[in-house]
C-alpha cells in the first residue's frame, strides 16, 4: 500500500545543520536543476567563500521566489525506492509554529544534533513535539562527525545521552546515525571515515521506513462533520457527515453517538460518483443515512455498538504543547476542540513543565509559557467523548484555541471522574434500551417549525418564575409552536410522591433525576418545554443537561441577583 | 491509500469544515482545471449539491468558450451563480488590452479590484436567476466573511506559504509572517469580528494530481484545454489578450498526462504562458498580499 510518496520533515537546535544535509541529500540524489551545483560552486569560489551546501536550500528558495521550475515550491529528492517531499525545508524552521504545522504533515522525522556541540534544549523540545505530534519514525542524525575527528566515543557519549531522554518520553527512533553532511559523510553515501559504524546511512533509513496501512482492528470513531438536508433536486435524505478516524463501518453496523449515547444504525453509505458504497475505512470522508432517526448534531462521536467505547468526561488529564502568544493560565477561558467537538475549557492544574526555564525557581508553575510542554489537568465546560493516546491516538489530539488562535496542541493521557460520570452511566443504559418508532424528535419538531428547546427558569421564591414560565408558554403557543410548561412542583407530588414522604434534602438528586426523566420524555416529543424549580444550582442544570441530552439549554434567573453558584444565559428582574 | 484518494479525503474534510464554520461562504469557479475540480470536490463532499454560490470575477476579456461552458453548467447543475466585475475600469477602458494600463496594473484593477469588492459587496453583482433563465442585479449584496479557492502550492513560490485557511483582515491583506499554525485537522475556524477568510483545498495537489483525478473521476472539463486538430491548446486559462495557447498535440486527458509526465512540459512551469507573471520577480506574491488569488 506503498503510495510512492513519504512526507518528512528535519528539526533540531539551529545551526546543527539541517540544511547541509538536505542540501547533500538533494545533490547525491541528484535531485538539483541541471548545472545547479556547479554554479553555485563556481559562485562561491569566484567570491572566495568556502561552498556549502546549506547555500543549496537558499539559492533554491530564490528560484521559488522567481518561479522558473515546477517543482521547487516544494522540495523533492527520489531514491531508489522512492519519492521524497520536504516539508516546510529548513531555514524558516525556526518559527515554532511552522514547524508543528510542517511536521504534523510529516510521515518521517529527521532529528540533527551537532556532536560538537551535544544535545541541546531545542534537541529535546523538538523530540518531545514530534512525539506528541505522533510521528514515529524518527532517525536521529548526530551530525558535524568531521568536527569530533569522527570519534565513535563522542557519537555514544552523545548517543547515549539522547536516547536515555527519548527512552523517558516514550519514543523509539529507528537509528542514531554519525555522519557529517558537509563532507558527505553517511549521509546517500556510506561514511567511510567511521569504519567503526556499520548501520545505515540517512538515506538507507528513510527508505527501510514502510507506510503502514491504518489499522483494520481498531473501533469505529465517526466524528460528526455535519448533520446535511439538501432541498434542491427533490432530494429528502438526512445525511450524516465525517470523516472515519479509525475502524470501519459498513451498511447495517449499529451506532452509539457519544457524549449523548443515542442509538440507531446505518441504513445506507452514500456518496458522489461512488456506485455500491456499502463500507468504509479509516481516512475515508463518508455519508450515511439512519435507520431509526435520532437527534444528531456536529461535535457527536459516533462509534459501533459492542466496540469498546470512548470515554467521556469533562476532566482531563492531558501533555500539551504551549504556541500561544500569551502564556496559558489559570481562570482564563479557551476552547478545546478535539475531531470536530469543542468545548469551553479551563486549566484546572498543572501537575509538571518540562524545561521550564522561565520558571525554574518556582516549585508550583502556575502558567505555560511559549514553547513549554507540560502534563496538566483541563475541566470543560461540558463533557465530550474521546480516547486516550495509548488508545486511539486520532481520537486523543486537540487544540486549545486562546481568543481566536490555535495556541496549543495536546494529547488526552486519561479521562478522570466528574460529578455527572454515574448520571451519563444511567443515560446511557436508558438509551441503550429505548425502543424507537420511524421518527425523531427533530421530525415531529420540524411540522411544527422549530427544534426541541429546553428553557429553565429558575429564581428565589415569589420572584415571578410561574408567571413568566405561563407567559412564555403563552406566546410560542400563539405562534403555532408546540409547547408545554412544566412546573417542578407538579412532579414531585405525582411522580416523586413516594420521595416526598421521608422529605429528606439527600432525596434532591432523585428528585432532579425523575424531573430530567420526564421532561427527555416531553422533548423527545419535539417540543419547546418550560421549566422552573427554586433555586437551581449550576450542577442541578448540568444534571438535566445530561438528562435530556440536549446541549444548549436556555437558563433564566428571575429575581436577581443570583444567590447559587449558577452560571444563567440571562437574568431577569421580578416578573 | 492511492494517493489522489488521500488528497480527495483531505479536500473534502476543508470543504465540509469550511462550510459548518464559516457563515456567508462562497466560492471562486474560474472554470479552469483547478477549481473545475474544486466544484467536483464539493459535490462529493455535500452529495451531489453544491451549498453555497459560485463567484466568478469576470475581466470582460476571458476566451468566449469559457463564459459558453459556466453558463452550461449552470443551468444544468442549478449552481448560485454570482458574477462581479470591476465595471468602472471597464466603462472608462482603464484596461491594459486598451492601453491605459500595463499587464499588471490590468490584473490589480480587473482582479483583484474587482474581487475585492465583489467579496466585500460593495461592488457590482449579477446573480442567475434560475427561473428566468438570466443574470439579474444583485440587490443589497452581502459581504462574503469566507471564499473557497482553488490555488496550488506548486504553481508558484509564494502560494506554497499557503495554509488551508488563511485569514485576512478588513482589507483583504495577507500576513505572510505570521500565520495560525494547522495541525491534526484542527484549522484557524474562529475569527475577530470584520475578519474574512480564504480556504484553499487544493493546496497539497500538483498539475499533474489535478489531471490523474480529472481522469480518475472522469470529469468534464473545458475544450480549450485539448488540441483541437490546430496543434494548439491551452495549459492554464485566462484573459485572451495575457494567456497565450501552447503548442501541443494532447488530445485527450491521457494524452495531457502523458505530455506532463514524460513530454515536453515534464519541466516547464504551468503558468508560463501567462504574461503578467513575467513582468516581474516577485510580482505575484505582490498581487496575492493585496487580495489576489
Amino acid at each position: 500500500m506503498d503510495s510512492g510518496h513519504m512526507n518528512i520533515v528535519f528539526v533540531g537546535h539551529v545551526d546543527h545543520g539541517k540544511s547541509t544535509i538536505v542540501g547533500r541529500l538533494l545533490a547525491d540524489t541528484n535531485a538539483l536543476p541541471k548545472g545547479k551545483l556547479e554554479a553555485l560552486q563556481e559562485s562561491c569560489a569566484r567570491s572566495g567563500k568556502p561552498f556549502e551546501y546549506a547555500f543549496l536550500i537558499d539559492a533554491l528558495k530564490d528560484e521559488r521566489a522567481q518561479n522558473i521550475t515546477i517543482d521547487t515550491a516544494r522540495i523533492f529528492f527520489k531514491s531508489k525506492k522512492r519519492e521524497y517531499l520536504i516539508l516546510d525545508a529548513p531555514g524558516h524552521i525556526e518559527f515554532i509554529r511552522n514547524m508543528v504545522t510542517g511536521a504534523s504533515h510529516a510521515e518521517a522525522a529527521v532529528l540533527v544534533i551537532d556532536a560538537n556541540e551535544g544535545v541541546m534544549e531545542n534537541s529535546r523540545r523538538h523530540g518531545r513535539l514530534l512525539s506528541l505530534l505522533g510521528i514515529r519514525r524518527i532517525i536521529v542524525a548526530i551530525n558535524k562527525m568531521d568536527l569530533v575527528a569522527y570519534s565513535s566515543e563522542v557519537f555514544e557519549r552523545v548517543r547515549e545521552e539522547y536516547a536515555a531522554f527519548l527512552q523517558g518520553i516514550g519514543v523509539q527512533p529507528a537509528a542514531f546515525i554519525p555522519l557529517s553532511g558537509r563532507e558527505g559523510e553517511g549521509v546517500a553515501h556510506p561514511a567511510k571515515a567511521m569504519p567503526w559504524y556499520h548501520g545505515p546511512t540517512i538515506l538507507e533509513a528513510l527508505d527501510a521506513f514502510e507506510k503502514d496501512a491504518p489499522p483494520a482492528n481498531q473501533p469505529l470513531r465517526l466524528p460528526i462533520q455535519g448533520v446535511y438536508r439538501f432541498q434542491g433536486n427533490g432530494d429528502r435524505r438526512r445525511i450524516i457527515a465525517g470523516s472515519i478516524a479509525s475502524g470501519t463501518l459498513k451498511q447495517g453496523d449499529p451506532l452509539v453517538a457519544y457524549p449523548s449515547g443515542k442509538k440507531t444504525s446505518v441504513e445506507s453509505l452514500v456518496g458522489f460518483n461512488r456506485p455500491d458504497f456499502t463500507q468504509a475505512g479509516a481516512g475515508e470522508p463518508i455519508g450515511l443515512t439512519m435507520r431509526e432517526q435520532v437527534y444528531l448534531r456536529r461535535g457527536e462521536l459516533l462509534c459501533k455498538h459492542g466496540e469498546p467505547a470512548p470515554q467521556v468526561s469533562t476532566r482531563l488529564r492531558v501533555s500539551l504543547f504551549w504556541i500561544g502568544q500569551e502564556p496559558l493560565v489559570m481562570g482564563r477561558q479557551y476552547l478545546l476542540k478535539l475531531g470536530t467537538a469543542r468545548q469551553k475549557a479551563e486549566l484546572e492544574s498543572i501537575e509538571s513543565v518540562m524545561d521550564a526555564t522561565s520558571f525554574a525557581a518556582h516549585d508550583k508553575p502556575t502558567q505555560i509559557a511559549y514553547h513549554e510542554v507540560a502534563e496538566l489537568i483541563l475541566r470543560l465546560e461540558q463533557p465530550i467523548a474521546f480516547d486516550t493516546g495509548d488508545e486511539l491516538p486520532q481520537t486523543s489530539r486537540f487544540v486549545l484555541v486562546d481568543g481566536y488562535e490555535i495556541a496549543g496542541g495536546g494529547i488526552v493521557r486519561e479521562g478522570l471522574v466528574d460529578s455527572g460520570s454515574s448520571l451519563r452511566r444511567e443515560v446511557y443504559q436508558r438509551s441503550e434500551k429505548w425502543i424507537h418508532g420511524r421518527l425523531s424528535s427533530e421530525d415531529r419538531a420540524a411540522r411544527f417549525d422549530q427544534e426541541p428547546a429546553l428553557i429553565v427558569i429558575t429564581g428565589p421564591r415569589g420572584s415571578g418564575r410561574k408567571r413568566l414560565a405561563a407567559e412564555m408558554e403563552l406566546q410560542y403557543f400563539e405562534q403555532g409552536r408546540l409547547v408545554y410548561y412544566l412546573g417542578i412542583g407538579s412532579v414531585l407530588y405525582g411522580v416523586n410522591a413516594d420521595l416526598m414522604e421521608e422529605r429528606d434534602p439527600a432525596h434532591w438528586q432523585e428528585h432532579l433525576r425523575r424531573f430530567g426523566e420526564v421532561c427527555h420524555l416531553l422533548l423527545d416529543t419535539g417540543m419547546i418545554l418550560i421549566v422552573t424549580a427554586v433555586e437551581l444550582t449550576q450542577h442541578d442544570v448540568d444534571s438535566l443537561r445530561i438528562i435530556v441530552g440536549l446541549e444548549d439549554l436556555r437558563v433564566i434567573w428571575v429575581g436577581g441577583p443570583v444567590t447559587t453558584d449558577l452560571v444563567p444565559d440571562e437574568v431577569v428582574d421580578h416578573f | 491509500m492511492d494517493h489522489l484518494y488521500e488528497l480527495e479525503n483531505r479536500s473534502v474534510y476543508i470543504l465540509r469544515e469550511a462550510y459548518a464554520k464559516i457563515g456567508n461562504l462562497g466560492m471562486l469557479w474560474s472554470m479552469g482545471k483547478d477549481s473545475t475540480v474544486l466544484l467536483w470536490l464539493a459535490r462529493k463532499a455535500f452529495f451531489g449539491h453544491v451549498p453555497f454560490p459560485l463567484i466568478h470575477i469576470d475581466t470582460h476579456f476571458k476566451i468566449p468558450e469559457m463564459i459558453t461552458y459556466r453558463d452550461r453548467l449552470v443551468r444544468e447543475l442549478g449552481l448560485d451563480m454570482v458574477v462581479g466585475a470591476n465595471l468602472a475600469a471597464l466603462e472608462a477602458k482603464e484596461t491594459f488590452p486598451d492601453g491605459k494600463l500595463d499587464r499588471l496594473g490590468c490584473c490589480a484593477a480587473l482582479k483583484t479590484q474587482a474581487l475585492r469588492q465583489t467579496l466585500d459587496g460593495s461592488g457590482p453583482r449579477v446573480r442567475f436567476d434560475h427561473a428566468r433563465g438570466e443574470y439579474l442585479p444583485e440587490k443589497e449584496a452581502q459581504a462574503f466573511q469566507g471564499v473557497i479557492v482553488g490555488v496550488r502550492a506548486d504553481e508558484e513560490g509564494s502560494r506554497s506559504k499557503e495554509r488551508y485557511f488563511s485569514a485576512r483582515d478588513s482589507r483583504s491583506e495577507w500576513k505572510v509572517a505570521n500565520q495560525a499554525p494547522e495541525f491534526w485537522n484542527q484549522y484557524k475556524t474562529e475569527f475577530a469580528p470584520g475578519t474574512s477568510v480564504r480556504v484553499h483545498p487544493l493546496l497539497d495537489w500538483t498539475e499533474l494530481d489535478i489531471w490523474e483525478y480529472i481522469r480518475a473521476e472522469n470529469i468534464p472539463t473545458v475544450s480549450l484545454y485539448y488540441n483541437q486538430g490546430d496543434g494548439k491548446r491551452y495549459r492554464s486559462l485566462g484573459c485572451w489578450p495575457c494567456t497565450a495557447p501552447v503548442e501541443s498535440e494532447a488530445r485527450n486527458v491521457d494524452e495531457i498526462i502523458e505530455e506532463l509526465k514524460v513530454g515536453k512540459f515534464a519541466t516547464i512551469a504551468e503558468r508560463s504562458g501567462r504574461a503578467q507573471d513575467k513582468d516581474d520577480g516577485g510580482s505575484l506574491e505582490t498581487l496575492r498580499r493585496d487580495g489576489y488569488m
